[in-house]
């Protein structure tokens, strides 16, 4: 057997895990590289702020823009609540028997769920049993539904990081359980919680599988009145720019994934500093 | 007329033949003993004797974890702790002490409120006063009037820890258990604390657990010597130290053992 010096090996080795860790930035840098420099020219106020025009071959997206942000909105009232109640429940209430197994295998599960699967939900479930229509309110609990394992997940692991004394000192005081939990837990759980979730609106927010059947519509001249109405989406948006109109100028092609991914970037540095701020406060 | 000696023979807590398993380990065997009222009760023993476990079913926080059993009884005046009182009551009755300083993520004050607050006191000015007199009693107030609104973690372990005695006070208990408070202090933090346990002795009845023989003997009335889950022995802390009647027990206090 040929015997490599441990030196080389270990220079083989750092050598082979830098270039895998420098190939993950490859494809980030690339992407922002080509699409800024192709979307950056037609980014203006102007674009983000008005309606499309000319068979959405001019003008801007600002329909668009408005109907992801109300669907994050919308998506953020349904899965919110119910995502923290249920972790809570899951996590500090629910004892070690079958209930608990099965719930813990059913979020497993729908967080593996394809996204058009959940589209297909949506439109079998809200739109055309409960006849809610294509409209703000069903795509809003399709993404919602989507949402929930990472929020309920995300909330289990930040409630786990709170420490045992910290529950064992308030419930020594008489606290009851919920007590507890409401002031002696919550709060220390709180960033945690609020990352986790951001991060699951960022996601749904770019989605377009679950949107195409429930709200998102390929053209509106007015802006939805109501959570009855259908919604223009930027996901869907740049699809429909992109693929079905003819002769759309690559500018406003690339100025839409700009801001897409401007919005989803936003997001996310605002979860980063959350937790760098709360890593920073924090004192055990 | 209340004398002290008729002070002393009236029984706090009553422990009538416990037995405390986790799952299959026992960790307490057919214990029976009397914690009188105003007194201070050392609880000596080696690692794993079963100390804790005693304290943490004294307050019930041993019913956190689903593989806790007990046989026996436990009376809080006459009152079974187990059948006849619901958890939030007990456990402002009975005040814990944790072997390492546990203070809450909030202010001093907030630390020290936070009980009052759970129970209801919400008025500022009560609150304050609540604040002031459980930090005197705990020897802090002197050294954190004048910060009370900086966060406990930054005060020294010693001053966590006298924080904590004082967070205990504040929900007016009426036993207090000690769980190796000073097993994370330096000399002079162990002073303090232990100043402030024999002044709180003549308002609350204190069962505190050390695996410091020499504190049981400088600070406790009586002292109950632990091993492996058995009472060995417990009498009044001078004779536990000068005449054992058990052989074990003395070996334990020379430290032949353990
Ligand atoms: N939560 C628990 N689950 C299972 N076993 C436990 C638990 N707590 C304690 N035990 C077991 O019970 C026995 C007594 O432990 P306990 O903590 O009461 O001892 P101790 O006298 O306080 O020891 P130390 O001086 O090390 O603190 C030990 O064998 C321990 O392993
Ligand atoms: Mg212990």
């Amino acid at each position: 057997m040929i015997r490599i010096n441990p030196r080389i090996t270990e220079k083989l080795a750092f050598a082979f895990l830098f270039f895998s860790t420098l190939l993950i930035l490859v494809p980030v840098f690339l992407i922002l590289v080509l699409i800024f420099k192709d979307g950056l020219p037609a980014l203006s106020w102007e674009f983000l702020a008005s309606y499309p025009r000319l068979g959405m071959r001019a003008g801007g997206i600002f329909p668009a823009l408005l109907g992801t942000v109300y669907l994050a909105a919308g998506t953020l009232v349904f899965s919110l609540p119910i995502g923290i109640l249920g972790a809570i429940y899951l996590s500090e209430y629910a004892k070690d028997h079958g209930f608990k197994r099965v719930v813990e295998v059913a979020i497993i599960n729908l967080a593996g769920v394809p996204s058009v699967v959940y589209g297909l939900f949506g439109l079998g479930l809200f739109v055309i049993f409960l006849k809610f229509g294509a409209s703000l309110l069903a795509g809003s609990l399709t993404l919602g539904i989507m949402s929930l394992p990472v929020i309920i997940t995300s909330t289990r692991e930040a409630l786990g990081t709170v420490p045992k004394s910290f529950r064992e000192v308030s419930l020594a005081l008489g606290a009851t359980k919920w007590q507890t939990i409401r002031r002696a837990v919550l709060p220390n759980a709180l960033p945690g919680i609020l990352t986790g979730t951001i991060l699951a609106l960022s996601r749904a927010a770019g989605e377009t599988a679950p949107i195409l059947f429930t709200v998102a519509a390929f053209y509106l001249p007015k802006l939805p009145q109501s959570i009855f109405d259908q919604a223009m989406a930027l996901p869907y948006h740049l699809y429909v720019i992109s693929t079905q109109v003819p002769n759309v100028k690559l500018s406003i092609q690339y100025g839409t994934a700009l801001v897409l991914i401007l919005l989803v970037l936003a997001m996310n540095i605002v979860a980063i500093v959350i937790r760098a701020r709360f890593r920073k406060r924090k004192l055990w | 007329m209340v004398t002290p000696e008729m002070k002393i023979c009236r029984p706090k807590v009553t422990v009538k033949d416990l037995s405390v398993s986790y799952g299959r380990l026992e960790s307490l065997r057919h214990v029976s003993f009397e914690v009188n009222e105003f007194e201070i009760l050392g609880v000596i023993g080696p690692a794993a004797s079963g100390k804790t476990s005693l304290l943490r079913t004294f307050n019930r926080l041993n019913d956190e974890n689903p593989a806790f059993q007990k046989t026996g009884k436990i009376l809080l005046d006459g009152v079974d702790i187990y059948e006849k009182m619901d958890l939030p009551t007990l456990r402002k009755k009975i005040g814990m002490i944790f072997a390492l300083p546990a203070p809450l993520p909030l202010s001093i004050f907030d630390n020290i409120a936070y009980g009052p607050r759970l129970h209801n006191v919400w008025k500022t000015s009560e609150l304050e006063a609540i604040v002031e007199k459980s930090l005197r009693a705990a020897f802090l107030w002197e050294e954190v009037k004048d910060r009370l609104k900086t966060p406990a973690m930054k005060l020294s372990g010693g001053q966590q820890q006298r924080l904590c005695i004082a967070r205990s006070l504040a929900v007016e208990p009426e036993v207090i258990l000690f769980d190796e408070p000073c097993s994370g202090l330096d000399p002079i933090a162990t002073a303090h604390v232990e100043e402030a346990m024999q002044e709180l002795k003549a308002k609350y009845t204190i069962i505190l657990v050390t695996n410091n023989t020499k504190q049981a003997a400088r600070v406790s009335d009586r002292t109950a010597f632990f091993l492996m889950g058995e009472l060995v022995e417990i009498d009044r802390t001078q004779k536990i130290f000068t005449v054992p009647q058990d052989k074990r027990t003395e070996d334990y206090i020379s430290g032949r053992f353990g």
